[in-house]
């Protein structure tokens, strides 16, 4: 594998928590690597880390030990206040239970993360109708969520997700909280991105159908990765 | 920027109860702020409208309002000589001796009662007062027991309607005018003929002597030449400023007694507020930390949490100047504690009191959203992620 074509290094990566005097292990020296326009699941069962891991690649938390880069950018080292910044650019996240703003229409929940960068509200629109028309969602634009089914939520979602042309998406359970048809439309809009946009998606996911859809699968058990399965 | 108004302004009324029972707190306060301010205005704007600019009030050296001061007649003879007093219309000088004297009346929709000003006037006072104008009857002859009623007086005492007789001092009389002085104290006032007046009050000096200068600019000059003549012991005020500083005791103890009270009542706002906001973050906390996974930094959580909070403010304070602002309807009458006599005023907006009263309610949803808007930016990123 060429280095260029690595999107995301991580090196021996050590996460635990307080829980009172108690110190929990839960990642243990996590090793992986991840190629530009993979789809990876992370799989494993509840309280394996997966989430832990999938919140230490998408910055949202710090490791404890060990280096996380992704497209060249040791994001370990960086501040919260540049952390925070280089989330807003480089990390899609579509959550399980779609995360929406309840207050906001589906074409201001997708134009949020675009407030964060220097684009002109036209230019934010064009971008905001790209996303919806991507995942089928322009004839919803003024809907608010609750007006709107749970595939459909997630859907708008994953048009916030995109809408930044972020470096990878990272998706939490993106199905946990869908009936199997909308399911099955989420991870095929997921697999569509991934093969005709070239997005890197990492996916948590504790469903084996939903995995089978990624390309590649990594199984955590107790924080540790087990590769040969 | 706009998204987030709207972001916090939406929260706010997807959540109409909570906040318009927060607002309608905040509203109670202003409310209670801006009345007494408005009081102390409206009692300002009626004792200074109650003065002119070009008249020059003479009270007896010392004396700090017209019912202490007393002016022997040999005195007041001489004033009527002094070279800067203007000339009326009938070649005359326009200076008036006057009397006052306070007298206890019954009010008409109680059986309370109150003290009045009886004034004795010159043939001179009223064109020294153009604002006071006969709308019923006619003027009081000179040399009888006949009297003019202001129109407050009129509207507020037992038997001060045209025709009625009043009794004091030991004579009847007659009432043979009601007279409206708009907006002054003058309104407050029962006008007679001075000489009479003190012959039945057995007084013999007059109480203060009203003139006006041929040109505002010879105030200075007149109070020099009063100062330096040894047969006065008088003291020369111009007449705005001598009810300006008779408005000033009360307002300012109207605005002491306002702001306690407010500041005590604000602390519930507040803490109403505060309340309201941290419930805000409580039920939203899988929101923050999704703006903060998106890449909303803390500053701009406490920027939208506190926005939410000054938008509450200022509906409170919009809402609390609506009710307030129907006070100006009002009349309203309390004692000026320097005369010791009744006076009537209404309450008074300006555009001061509005930007102090939207600024208080505003400082309120402020210090009230400050405490939650900070917990909110400080929350962590996956344990707010969590609480869905």
């Amino acid at each position: 594998m060429r280095n260029e074509e690595l999107i995301l290094s991580i090196n021996n990566v050590f996460k635990s928590y307080h829980r009172g005097s108690q110190i929990v292990r839960v990642l243990e020296n996590i090793s992986l690597e991840l190629e530009r326009g993979a789809f990876l699941a992370l799989m494993g069962p509840s309280g394996s880390g997966k989430s832990t891991l999938l919140n230490l690649i998408a910055g949202l938390d710090y490791v404890d030990q060990g280096t996380i880069e992704i497209d060249g950018v040791d994001i370990t080292t960086l501040s919260e206040t540049d952390l925070a910044r280089w989330r807003s650019v480089n990390v899609g996240f579509i959550f399980q239970f779609y995360n929406l703003i309840p207050v906001l229409t589906a074409f201001e929940n997708v134009e949020l993360p675009l407030l964060l960068t220097s684009l002109s509200k036209r230019e934010r629109q064009k971008h905001v109708s790209a996303a919806l028309s991507v995942v089928n969602m322009e004839d919803r634009v003024d809907h608010y969520p609750n007006q709107l089914s749970g595939g459909q939520q997630q859907r708008v979602a994953i048009a916030r997700a995109i809408v930044t042309d972020p470096t990878i998406l990272v998706a939490d359970e993106p199905t946990g909280d869908l009936d199997r048809i909308s399911a099955e439309n989420v991870l095929d809009l997921m697999d569509r991105l991934n093969r005709d946009l070239g997005k890197t998606i990492i996916m948590v996911t504790h469903d084996p159908s939903a995995g089978k859809r990624a390309h590649s699968m990594e199984h955590l058990d107790k924080g540790v990765l087990n590769h040969d399965l | 920027m706009g998204l987030l108004f709207f972001y916090s302004l939406r929260n706010l009324l997807t959540r109409r109860l909570t906040t318009i029972l927060t607002a309608l707190g905040m509203a109670l306060v202003v409310f209670v702020f801006a009345s007494i301010i408005m009081l102390a205005e409206g009692l300002k704007k009626t004792l200074v409208e109650t003065g002119s600019s070009g008249n020059v009030v003479i009270l007896r050296k010392s004396a700090e309002t017209e019912v202490q001061s007393r002016i022997d007649r040999d005195q007041a003879s001489i004033l009527e000589t002094l070279p800067e007093i203007a000339l009326g219309e009938d070649g005359q000088r326009l200076i008036a001796k006057e009397l006052l004297v306070l007298i206890t009346m019954q009010k008409k929709n109680s059986d309370g009662i109150a003290n009045v000003i009886i004034r004795g006037i010159g043939k001179h006072s009223f064109s020294l007062r153009p604002q006071v104008k006969l709308i019923t009857g006619r003027m009081p002859r000179w040399g009888t027991s006949e009297i003019v009623v202001g129109q407050s007086v009129a509207k507020r005492f037992k038997n001060t309607g045209l025709q009625r007789t009043l009794s004091f001092a030991t004579r009847s009389w007659n009432i043979v005018g009601v007279f409206d002085a708009g907006d002054t104290g003058f309104s407050s006032e029962i006008w007679g003929d001075a000489d009479q007046l003190m012959q039945s009050f057995r007084r013999q000096t007059y109480s203060s002597v009203i003139l006006r200068l041929r040109n505002p600019n010879l105030f200075q000059g007149l109070k020099k030449r009063i100062s330096n003549d040894p047969r006065f012991t008088l003291g020369v005020m111009r007449e705005k400023d001598y009810y300006l500083k008779q408005s000033e005791t009360m307002a300012t103890f109207l605005r002491i007694l306002g702001i306690s009270l407010t500041l005590i009542f604000s602390i519930g706002a507040v803490v109403g507020a505060m309340i309201t906001m941290f419930a805000a973050v409580a039920n939203r906390t899988a929101e923050i930390g999704t703006l903060r996974a998106l890449g909303f930094q803390r500053k701009s959580i406490l920027f939208a949490f506190l926005l939410e909070s000054l938008i509450l403010g200022f509906f409170g304070g919009c809402a609390g100047l609506l009710f307030a602002s129907l006070l100006q309807f009002l009349t309203v009458s309390t004692m000026n504690f320097q005369t010791f006599s009744e006076l009537a005023f209404r309450f008074s907006i300006t555009p001061g009191i509005i930007i102090k009263s939207m600024a208080f309610s505003i400082f309120m949803g402020f210090a009230g959203g400050l405490l939650p808007a900070f917990r909110a930016s400080r929350m962590n990123i996956v344990d707010s992620l969590r609480e869905v």
